[in-house]
């Protein structure tokens, strides 16, 4: 047994750190926060250079076959840099579906692409409504996707979306490609809480559409997939919470009211230790989840669901403080703080939110302790 | 990163698996699960700490009582993962070495760390096997948080040393041959730098402990007072005045020791939830259940997962750090919000805290009752905060007003 990641997994690590502080600082986030560019580009080519796009993408088609252990610790420091780059629609979201869903000729088509950076994939099932009944209209007839997807993340840069749709008059949905190039394909932008990561409403109408995985089988294979993405964006959520907390520290630090340095108030030290508490927390779910999603062990349903909300938890309850802890002057466009509180709140909601994810854990433990 | 067994690991676990399924008396087993944690609840006739005596001294017979201490001082050198199995394996049954945390958390290793050689030879053989059964004499009534305020005086007397005063919250005293005690001898010296170690035989003269009354009604606390009790200097654990820094030593093993295994109260809730109808139908069927539920659920695998991460830390040769007094502070709130959230779900019926009419036997009534002391021993929830702050994130420490003042100049009481 053993707990922790290995020195190789640390050093990848320690490598994409040097890089994204030198080519990631928070100035590049806010330009993409402020701009209209959907993402920052030469970042992404840095990030494909580096081979992080195809970490757990098998040799064969063009990755460098490492494994989720190897894309947790990447994800992490993506996260802690709030990079502005389309990594969770793309890797996290589009190659893991083609993995666990895609033929061979699916995955030797896109995947080398993917690991590239050459693509860019998004998921689309979100159609403005709440899960349930009615949650997805789109339909399929005749290899023709009509419909409507909003918010659909990177929806206006990607190249190839996977669409959930009812194909033909089934009752359940199918997940299909679509080249979302097509002049069938409208694209319009949408205003979201974290405009560094842009999001557009997808008109969809009569555009070709490639099955994707079996017929019907659509809401199966997006469950599997929301919990490898779940893993990863947990990284993420812990990457940005650590960096919150350290803004918040060395804040306090250096912050000096009724002739004291604020971190030296109780009341901010045990705020802070608070913090500390969630985000270490939030790292043992995800380190187990982790080791259940590169095993391929049984436990991953659980252990995703688990490391999801407590991530989620602790990503909301850094970035919700840092703003506290640096008083009025945070609140202000130009802090930092709102970057970070801006991301934890998106983040809590883009692969379904905290209470669906509450409801999944505790339905999965029922029934793995029923078995 | 993997949470599955070596070869090595598994064989380990299969030959402690063994030993226990020969050994353990499993006849207890029904009592045990149904226990609290300090508090066992054994068949009415029987001697809880014969019980405990006995399971403790068959394991150290056979070589499993503290299976990391050194082969010489009646462990195996165990690895600390090999320690991870046994405890898992053991399961249970862990609950039978409640009369024995301090010897084995807390005693045991400050004797190793600072004892003398022949201090080493006479007290850890009989601390492993249970035979002497040890307390920890730290708090007082004037040095609790502030535990360098203590004012218990020990004073030179011929080879050896007077002991007057008084401590508090001493667990299980009453059942202690020795003690671990914490005195002041010199109060001209600032506080940290005043206090010295022994180790105390509990039946000398001018001993008396005397049982405190708590909230929940057991009395496994105790008020221990000294009254010119004569300590043989060769019970000296550490240099004269070094008693501070020997303390440390000693209340780091007390964190990590209790941040690896407290229970929060989340698998008796889930069971619980899962079994018990409400007016909307089953418990665990509500929305707004479940979503509590689910934060507990996450809570408490994050605690046993920063544990398990300590272990690798340990087994890498780094020590854990302060960051795992976590464990207390997030396990002692959750227990007391998990008893609260229970009783809200059974209404009117969590009133009763009679085992027989009360929901699910009134455990929960005990953990509302119990909970409270789980934040405030061992370091409140306040101090672990603290430490976190401070020795974690680096924060400055508090402004300590009495920090360099000669020890005997500090005030007593506010004007």
């Amino acid at each position: 047994m053993d707990f922790d990641f290995s020195d190789e997994q640390k050093e990848l690590q320690r490598s994409a750190r040097r890089m994204l502080e030198k080519l990631c600082p928070t100035t590049r986030v806010r330009a993409v926060l402020e701009g209209e560019d959907d993402f920052d580009r030469s970042l992404w080519s840095a990030v494909a250079e580096m081979g992080f796009c195809g970490a757990a993408i098998a040799e064969e088609h063009g990755g460098l076959g490492l494994g989720y252990l190897e894309l947790c610790v990447i994800a992490e420091e993506l996260g802690r840099a709030l990079a502005p780059v389309p990594f969770d629609s793309t890797v996290c979201l589009f190659a893991e579906i083609l993995k666990l869903a895609g033929s061979h000729e699916q995955k030797a088509k896109y995947l080398p692409r993917v690991a590239q950076g050459a693509l860019i994939g998004t998921l689309a099932t979100s159609e403005s409504k709440s899960a349930g009944r009615g949650a997805i209209n789109a339909i399929v007839s005749g290899g023709k996707l009509s419909g409507v997807k909003c918010p659909v993340l990177d929806g206006s840069c990607a190249d190839f979306a996977v669409v959930a749709a009812y194909e033909e008059r089934d009752t359940s949905p199918t997940l299909f490609l679509v080249e979302l190039g097509s002049p069938c394909v409208r694209r319009d932008p949408v205003e979201t809480l974290d405009p560094s990561r842009k999001h557009a409403r997808l008109t969809f109408e009569g555009a070709p559409a490639e099955r994707l995985g079996t017929r019907g089988d659509g809401l199966e294979i997006l469950s599997h997939v929301f919990d490898r993405a779940a893993v990863l964006v947990a990284f993420q959520q812990i990457g940005g919470a650590e960096r919150a907390l350290e803004m918040a520290r060395d804040y306090a630090l250096q912050r000096v009211a009724f002739g004291r340095p604020i971190g030296s108030f109780q009341a901010i030290k045990h705020m802070l230790a608070d913090m500390f508490v969630s985000l270490m927390l939030a790292r043992a779910n995800a380190c187990y989840a982790a080791w259940a999603l590169e095993s391929g062990s049984t436990e991953l349903p659980t252990a995703a669901a688990a490391a999801r909300v407590s991530a989620t938890t602790a990503f909301q309850h850094c970035t919700t403080n840092n703003i506290q802890v640096h008083g009025g002057i945070g609140f202000t466009w130009q802090f930092d703080c709102h970057l970070f509180y801006r991301r934890s709140n998106f983040l809590a909601l883009s692969l379904g939110s905290q209470s669906q994810w509450e409801a999944k854990l505790i339905d999965r433990m029922r029934m793995r302790n029923a078995a | 990163m993997d949470f599955d067994d070596t070869p090595a690991e598994a064989a380990f676990r299969h030959e402690a698996r063994s030993w226990i399924e020969a050994n353990a008396p499993h006849e207890l087993r029904p009592w045990l699960e149904r226990s609290a944690y300090t508090t066992l609840s054994l068949p009415g006739d029987m001697d809880s700490v014969a019980v405990q005596k006995d399971w403790q001294k068959r394991k150290y017979d056979a070589g499993w009582a503290c299976i990391h201490w050194p082969r010489a001082y009646g462990g195996r050198g165990a690895s600390p993962v090999e320690r991870l199995i046994w405890e898992q394996e053991e399961g249970v049954f862990r609950k039978l070495n409640t009369l024995f945390l301090i010897n084995l958390g807390i005693s045991g290793p400050t004797i190793m760390e600072c004892g003398t050689g022949a201090q080493k030879a006479s007290l850890l053989p009989r601390c492993a096997s249970g035979e002497d059964v040890w307390c920890q004499l730290f708090s007082e009534p004037s040095g609790g948080s502030d535990l360098a305020g203590l004012r218990t005086r020990a004073a030179r007397a011929g080879d050896g040393w007077v002991v007057n005063g008084q401590k508090i919250w001493t667990s299980g005293a009453q059942d202690s041959d020795w003690g671990l005690l914490l005195a002041r001898t010199d109060p001209k010296l600032p506080k940290h730098a005043g206090l010295t170690m022994f180790t105390l035989k509990m039946d000398s003269p001018g001993v008396e402990v005397r049982p405190i009354q708590t909230i929940h009604g057991a009395s496994e606390f105790n008020e221990v007072f000294f009254t010119d009790v004569h300590i043989p200097d060769d019970q000296r654990l550490g240099a004269v005045n070094n008693g501070w820094r020997v303390a440390l030593t000693t209340l780091m093993n007390e964190r990590l020791f209790a941040g690896s295994t407290l229970p929060t109260g989340f698998e008796e809730l889930l069971d619980f939830c899962a079994g018990f109808e409400t007016e909307n139908g089953l418990a665990i069927d509500d929305a707004r259940v479940k979503s509590r539920l689910a934060q507990w659920a996450a809570r408490s695998s994050g605690l046993r997962y920063a544990a398990l991460r300590a272990i690798s830390q340990e087994a890498k040769g780094q020590p854990p750090g302060p960051e795992h007094s976590i464990g207390k502070l997030v396990a002692g709130s959750m227990m007391q919000e998990i008893a609260m959230f229970a009783l809200d779900l059974e209404a009117e019926a969590g009133i009763m805290a009679d085992p027989v009419h009360a929901p699910y036997a009134a455990r929960f009534q005990a953990m509302l009752m119990e909970s409270p002391a789980q934040r405030i021993l061992g370091g409140t929830d306040e101090i672990q905060r603290n430490i976190i702050a401070e020795r974690v994130l680096g924060l400055p420490p508090d402004i300590r007003v009495d920090k360099d003042v000669p020890f005997d100049q500090i005030p007593v009481a506010g004007k």
